[in-house]
């Protein structure tokens, strides 16, 4: 028994080999840029953090009560020098940490666009959370398909979000940054996936009772695999367009994968400007578009029963 | 007639809460009972709940606290327990509905109804004693702003047994808290209990901020003030800016729910994105409001169980009070990832790194504090230390969440979860523990049983860990809050680790009680016994009194000449009374705090309810009250110099016994 206390160190770590520490293995560049702020920011703190962690125990213990050969001062409570350390210390690593902060916000901005070294074409994926799955569009492909997103590896991710319920968060841990996906609302995300593999994919804000099953797989396979995907999905027979989209869209918990092989091409457009008046901002434009979208133009009240 | 109410609102069909309502029904009856039977009504009516002073308030707020603290951690060991089963296809034993209520409670119950009224108890004991000042500036307001968040605590909690509360989170953000996704009355019962008992926050902040601008004792300029009553000051202003937001923001959440209106809806021109930014305009400045005081309890214990001045005094109100300005610019950091442009997130991302600084200060201020000191390791010690540790961590987890570039990562992740109960608990639960083992003998007359008190610091520090360490790690491996249920193999054995730090902390919560029982039980022993009123060598005013102080506080109001003034005097042998006693001018008790309070609750029930003929008659005995209390001249009344005469002699006795003992 006493042997096995000896091995307990080890538990957490062994614990953790075999797991996927999805944060900290990262498979895209801006998942690696979150990782390495993350991780330089833990470890330029932890030099101040375990100094401060230490003299508080041994402060402690060497000034006890008991312990009258340490030396009493007992008017003892001011040092111009020591004030000038704890202020400035703290201030200095501040300072390179908020030198880290604007670069990296600025570098990574999660609405800048990608940009590969051989200039890939990027993928256009627009999302649409759902009561309680995802809806990907791929408007360049006319495909669409629910709670699974299949992209090309290497290939620049240019994410066009939104909601058609409550506000929720788009998030593929081991891809990076997440953003807000809300009604009435356009928000942009630009991802890359360097390697094949299959990503969790997830909402991580609250939006009620399905919310845990609100999960997707992220199939990142390299570009031939992803257009005979492509072309599987076509030779399907599912349409998604004003007609079909009510029933696609309504609450439903942990939803199964589904394909559509024809995507009505205006159909994420309606689906933001049905909370704007019918009215749409194109985002690279700038300008405003009505929106016809019969179906979709019945905006949803209040709910005040009358 | 009862609007939405009707006997389905009953959850007779889940056992969980029938089980529990049998619960609080046997132990209520008990203690009407235990009332009766002792024939104790008259007393408890006129000596406590119509009670204007400082002192028996301070009382009934901390136990508010630790009964709401049994509620809110009840909530938490249930989500831990859920967690710990619904893996792999096992749906738990908490549906979604019921899962999500209680994650809901847990929050909202934490942060308004234990953390704050915690912190009010702790700052109405206090800060008039430490100011020198007879009782707050409206006593009668002190009253009503206690049965306000009385009233508040009983919404939630009666929530429980008659329809439900709210499942959208602590903060109920749109569009899920709208009556389109939220058609209950949960939404509702949170709006009420947090819009009363915000009314009960704001008028502590406007009395507790008059009466340290306006009653400290002659001679204590702002910078004779102790500590923990500039703390208190910081959380004052606090409280006066950001709860009327608080205010605003839910009441233009019911404008919608209530009459139709679109500020938060998805459609019609509503915004989600507004109520973010407004919610965390005051929801910032709250945690701050919550952690300055526990700040404030570890510079007195410190420097009190050192036997040491405080190390740095004006660094650390000069840390205060930056802290207290920087607060309000920081809001946007909870929400980073709701895609603002780089450059407002920079400046968000930037200014909440800098409130690290002046944290950061303060934990050395401490630490030099204890250097070259001789500390004497009490219970409120170990909280101490415990703290500056524990704090030191969730302090820098605070900053990498303060990045944007890891934030969008870390945000609504576990790992987020972890970072706020390593400051709440570590800061703030473990501030307020501390402070009220410093503080319990001058409120009782004597002191908190210390090995008890270990124990419980043990189990929480340890338990602190093992609950929360794993959901850091859990964070990093990609869970998000909130959840249900899982099927990540991953994820399993973290989350049982944090079922058994739950477990280990309800042994610390256990030993607590312990603690509260033995302490009574041995108080009348003379080790425990505070004759002198000045159980720790203390340096501040408040030790200056018998334990527990006269109603009056001082018989003699002191000069102050210097921060410190008490032990100075103590050192030099000098004593404080040296004026003539006058006859003490002093505020009569009221009942009307408990008939607002009541049709208060009367009103919320109602307007939850939507009875509105009900609704319509609790507004009008609010007023009426209001009318009746104003018209009444007959407030206050004079202690003849007599009775003060007496009182000081038997603390004199008191005090020849003691160095008699010695």
């Amino acid at each position: 028994m006493k042997k096995l206390w000896r091995y307990l160190p080890a538990l957490p770590a062994l614990m953790l080999s075999g797991c996927t520490v999805d944060l900290l293995q990262p498979r895209g560049p801006v998942a690696e840029l979150n990782r390495d702020v993350m991780v330089a920011e833990f470890v330029i703190m932890m030099l101040i953090v375990v100094p401060t962690c230490a003299a508080t125990l041994y402060f402690a213990w060497k000034y006890r009560a008991s312990n009258k050969e340490a030396e009493y001062l007992p008017t003892w409570d001011h040092s111009t020098v020591i004030e000038y350390v704890i202020w400035g210390v703290p201030a200095i690593l501040i300072a390179v940490l908020g030198a880290i902060s604007w670069w990296s916000t600025h570098a990574y901005d999660p609405y800048r666009p990608l940009q590969t070294a051989d200039n890939v074409k990027p993928l256009n994926v627009q999302v649409v959370s759902l009561d309680w799955k995802w809806m990907f569009i791929y408007p360049d492909l006319g495909i669409a398909t629910i709670n699974q997103l299949d992209v090309p590896t290497n290939t620049p991710l240019n994410f066009q979000i939104t909601s058609d319920t409550v506000m929720t968060s788009f998030f593929i841990p081991r891809l990076g940054s997440m953003i807000y996906a809300m009604p009435g609302q356009q928000t942009q995300l630009h991802l890359l996936a360097n390697e094949s593999g299959d990503y969790l994919g997830e909402a991580s804000q609250f939006s009620g009772r399905g919310f845990s099953d609100m999960k997707f797989r992220t199939l990142a396979m390299d570009p031939a695999q992803f257009n005979d995907w492509v072309e599987k999905v076509k030779s399907g027979s599912e349409n998604l367009d004003d007609t079909t989209y009510p029933k696609y869209a309504a609450p439903q918990e942990a939803a199964p994968v589904q394909y559509f092989a024809h995507v009505q091409p205006d159909l994420f457009d309606g689906i933001v400007a049905k909370y704007n008046n019918g009215m749409m901002v194109d985002k690279t434009t700038g300008k405003v578009m009505h929106m016809q979208s019969a179906s979709n133009a019945a905006p949803s009240d209040t709910g005040m029963k009358e | 007639m009862l609007g939405k109410l009707s006997f389905s609102a009953i959850p007779l069909d889940v056992p969980i809460l029938v089980g529990t309502f049998l619960g609080v029904a046997v132990i209520g009856l008990a203690v009407l009972g235990a009332v009766t039977y002792y024939g104790k009504w008259g007393y408890l009516w006129r000596e406590w709940l119509t009670t204007v002073d400082h002192k028996r308030l301070a009382v009934m707020y901390v136990i508010l606290a630790i009964v709401m603290l049994f509620r809110g951690f009840a909530d938490a060991i249930m989500m831990r327990t859920q967690l710990a089963l619904a893996y792999k296809g096992n749906p738990g034993y908490l549906p979604p509905h019921h899962y999500d209520q209680i994650f809901s409670a847990h929050g909202t119950i934490m942060i308004f109804f234990m953390a704050m009224a915690f912190m009010t108890g702790l700052l109405n004991l206090v800060v008039p004693l430490q100011i020198g000042a007879r009782d707050v500036a409206f006593p009668f307001l002190n009253s009503l702003s206690f049965y306000m968040t009385l009233v508040g605590a009983l919404l939630i909690n009666i929530s429980l047994f008659i329809g439900e509360f709210a499942q959208c989170g602590w903060l109920v953000y749109p569009p899920l808290s709208e009556m389109q996704f939220s058609p209950g009355v949960g939404v509702d019962y949170y709006i009420w209990a947090v819009q009363i008992s915000g009314v009960g926050t704001l008028l502590t902040g406007v009395n507790f901020f008059t009466t340290i601008v306006k009653m400290r004792a002659p001679g204590m300029g702002w910078m004779q003030m102790p500590v923990f009553t500039w703390t208190a000051f910081c959380t004052t202003v606090l409280i006066m800016v950001s709860f009327p937001v608080l205010t605003v923001t839910l009441a233009l959440l019911s404008l919608d729910r209530y009459l139709g209106m679109h500020f938060f809806t998805n459609d019609a021109g509503g915004n989600v994105m507004l109520y973010l930014s407004m919610i965390w305009t005051w929801g910032h400045p709250e945690v701050y409001i919550l952690v300055i005081p526990a700040f404030g309890v570890f510079s007195e214990v410190t420097a009190t169980f050192s036997q040491k001045p405080l190390f740095g005094y004006k660094t650390m109100v000069y840390a205060t009070c930056s802290i207290m300005v920087l607060s309000f610019v920081v809001w946007v950091h909870h929400f980073f990832t709701m895609g603002a442009g780089a450059n407002v997130n920079t400046f968000f991302g930037i200014m909440t790194m800098i409130i690290a600084v002046p944290t950061g200060v303060k934990i050395y201020n401490w630490l030099f504090t204890m250097y070259k000191g001789r500390v004497e390791f009490t219970a409120p010690m170990y909280w101490t230390i415990g703290f500056m540790i524990t704090f030191s961590i969730g302090g820098m987890t605070g900053v990498m969440m303060a990045m944007p570039a890891a934030d969008w990562i870390l945000h609504n992740s576990l790992f987020l979860i972890a970072h706020f109960h390593n400051v709440i608990i570590g800061g703030v639960y473990f501030g307020y523990i501390a402070g009220m083992g410093f503080w319990f003998p001058k409120a009782f007359g004597f002191k908190l049983n210390e090995a008890w008190g270990k124990r419980a610091f043990w189990c929480w520090f340890i338990g602190f860990y093992l609950a929360f360490v794993p959901l850091y790690i859990l964070g990093l491996e990609g869970m998000t809050r909130r959840m249900n249920h899982y099927d990540n193999p991953d994820w399993y054995p973290w989350m049982l680790v944090a079922e058994a730090g739950a477990i280990v902390i309800a042994c610390g919560i256990a030993c607590q009680l312990t603690q509260l029982y033995v302490s009574i039980r041995d108080r009348n022993l003379p080790e425990n016994l505070d004759l002198t009123g000045d159980p720790w060598n203390g340096r501040t005013l408040e030790w200056a009194i018998s334990s527990p102080p006269p109603a009056y506080n001082f018989a003699v109001i002191p000069d102050i000449h210097g921060l410190d003034t008490f032990h100075t005097e103590k050192q030099l042998g000098l004593k404080a009374h040296g004026k003539p006693l006058a006859p003490i001018h002093m505020p009569k008790n009221t009942s009307a705090g408990v008939f607002i309070g009541l049709f208060a609750f009367l009103f919320g029930f109602a307007s939850i309810w939507y009875i509105w003929w009900l609704a319509a008659i609790s507004l009008i005995g609010i007023v009426a009250t209001m009318i009746l209390r104003s018209a009444n001249r007959d407030v206050d009344y004079y202690v003849p110099v007599s009775e003060i005469e007496h009182n000081e002699e038997v603390y004199s006795r008191r005090i020849a016994a003691a160095q008699a003992a010695e």
